[in-house]
């Protein structure tokens, strides 16, 4: 079961940057190819963080800990697609201008928050191999809990560019929101059955 | 109970089996013609579709045409905003079919001294049509040029007279929740229908146009069909489309985009380098096709590079306060 969740887990990874070759060498991607790819690559980054979240509760709900198998993969998934949306964003959006990237992140709260999110993302990739696991040892498992954080920044830099209509940005920050409560309700309630036991 | 009387079919309206049997090829050579009027010196239209209009003046210091590129077509009429019919830029022409626009009836009334409505026939062929290429810069940084045909604002207001106390015009997009499926969003925050204003002198400007087709055919209705205002001077989101009224009034109208957003969507909207949304810069534009390997940005022009005909509307006025 274990070797079949993994290789679906690569097929679903690499399912969105084939969809974009595909469309790139069959001229699918219209008249503003930045937009479309912007809009594409950052939701399938938010697609693979929620379901790089939804992990730890799989896990208790099956009590397997294979489940935990999959979560470094979905979650250098999701880097993975936060990068191509960040070089697109350099490549459509701002012409490689230094001086235009300064601007964006000083005064666009949105691109802030957004960049924010990818720094933490990256701390997190480059510690998420075992060697820095283990070298890390108990600071390793605090400093991933930072994923929350880049959780409720991706909340706000989809939310902070919703213009019409809220819906999709609504239902990403909904899911964020159930997942990262879940996570609070679980750790009130140990620690109300660790004060319990004393 | 009477009895149907059914006229019969002439035989002049009855397909030849040997033409449906080529039925493909004729959609082909109507594909052909759009491609056709992409090209320089185009003026074929698809069938039934093509309207009779002058060629753009090309009087100099008009504004009336330009010599850059054309966005092709397809891309002039395959993406598109209008929220209507869905926020994805491909919503309105997949979507757009489901609004019927025969009959059609639009209104003038307000501070005007002889009210009245304008129909689907009136609306194409009451007046003098002519082609007008304008830029089109939207609010969101990217941009288009786009052959429209059409006449003045003017040439309609001044049908109906308009009064003294007339200061501004207020447009209305058709509201129709059984054939705009964006209206019935319930996640949409616009305040239907989709109202939008200019001053007076800004109506009355011969940039400002009433377009009834584009390419030389009718315009399709995701661009906005059966009729449609373009001021080229101003984001795209100005110029609203559908129109079913017109009034006119003495107070400046609340704009859709104002009731949603007013430190970000100004009532003037006037294209302005110099002046940011708050979430984006404006200083350049993709200019359409965009692609790969080339995005195609350009500097934005001040008043999307219709400064000489129209600066003179806003002299005196702070346009960092009035954007």
């Amino acid at each position: 079961m274990s070797r079949w969740a993994r290789l679906s887990v690569h097929a679903l990874g690499l399912l969105p940057l084939l969809l974009m070759i595909v469309a790139a060498t069959n001229n699918q991607l219209g008249p503003d190819p930045g937009e479309y790819l912007m809009h594409f690559t950052g939701e399938w980054a938010a697609r693979l963080l929620i379901l790089t979240l939804c992990i730890s509760p799989l896990r208790q709900l099956t009590s397997s800990a294979n489940v935990l198998r999959l979560r470094r993969p979905l979650g250098l998934y999701t880097f993975f697609y936060a990068c191509i949306h960040l070089l697109f964003f350099l490549h459509f959006y701002l012409g490689w201008l230094p001086s235009d990237l300064w601007e964006e992140l000083v005064e666009r709260p949105f691109i802030t928050v957004g960049f924010s999110a990818w720094l933490v993302m990256l701390t997190l990739a480059i510690t998420s191999n075992t060697s820095m696991q283990r070298r890390l040892r108990q600071n390793w498992r605090r400093l991933h809990r930072g994923i929350y954080g880049v959780a409720i920044l991706v909340s706000l830099h989809i939310l902070w560019q919703a213009r019409s209509d809220i819906g999709e940005a609504l239902l990403y920050s909904l899911l964020f929101a159930g997942l990262l409560l879940w996570r609070f309700a679980r750790y009130r309630k140990k620690q109300a059955a660790g004060s319990n036991s004393q | 109970m009477a009895k149907l009387d059914l006229p019969p079919i002439p035989s002049s309206e009855i397909t030849s089996e040997s033409v449906w049997l080529r039925r493909r090829e004729f959609i082909g050579a109507a594909a052909a013609g759009v491609a056709l009027a992409t090209t320089p010196g185009y003026g074929l239209a698809a069938t039934g579709s093509a309207l009779k209009y002058r060629p753009a003046s090309t009087a100099s210091g008009s504004g009336f045409t330009t010599a850059e590129t054309l966005t092709p077509f397809e891309d002039v009429t395959r993406y598109n905003n209008f929220y209507e019919f869905g926020t994805d830029k491909g919503d309105p022409a997949e979507y757009a079919h489901e609004m019927s626009i025969d009959p059609w009836t639009l209104r003038v009334d307000g501070e005007v001294e002889k009210p009245g409505t304008l129909n689907l026939e009136d609306i194409r062929s009451g007046f003098d049509l002519e082609e007008r290429i304008y830029r089109l810069r939207c609010v969101e940084a990217w941009s288009m040029v786009v052959p429209w045909v059409g006449y003045s604002l003017a040439d309609l207001l001044s049908r109906f007279q308009p009064t003294s106390r007339a200061k501004y015009v207020k447009f209305y997009t058709l509201q129709n929740k059984k054939q705009m499926r964006g209206q019935r969003s319930f996640t949409s925050i616009i305040d239907w229908p989709y109202v939008e204003g200019l001053r007076m002198d800004e109506a009355m400007h011969p940039l400002t146009l009433m377009a009834v087709g584009l390419y030389g055919k009718v315009l399709p209705n995701q661009n906005g069909a059966p009729i449609r205002l373009v001021v080229p001077w101003k984001y795209g989101f100005k110029s609203i489309k559908s129109i079913v009224r017109i009034e006119l009034t003495e107070h400046r109208p609340r704009t859709s985009w104002e009731k949603i957003a007013a430190n970000e969507y100004g009532f003037y909207a006037n294209v302005n380098p110099r002046v940011d949304h708050p979430r984006w810069s404006q200083k350049r534009e993709r200019r359409l096709p965009s692609s790969l390997f080339s995005p195609n940005r350009i500097a934005t022009q001040m008043f999307n590079g219709y400064q000489k005909q129209v600066a003179h509307l806003y002299s005196g006025m702070d346009l960092r306060k009035d954007f």
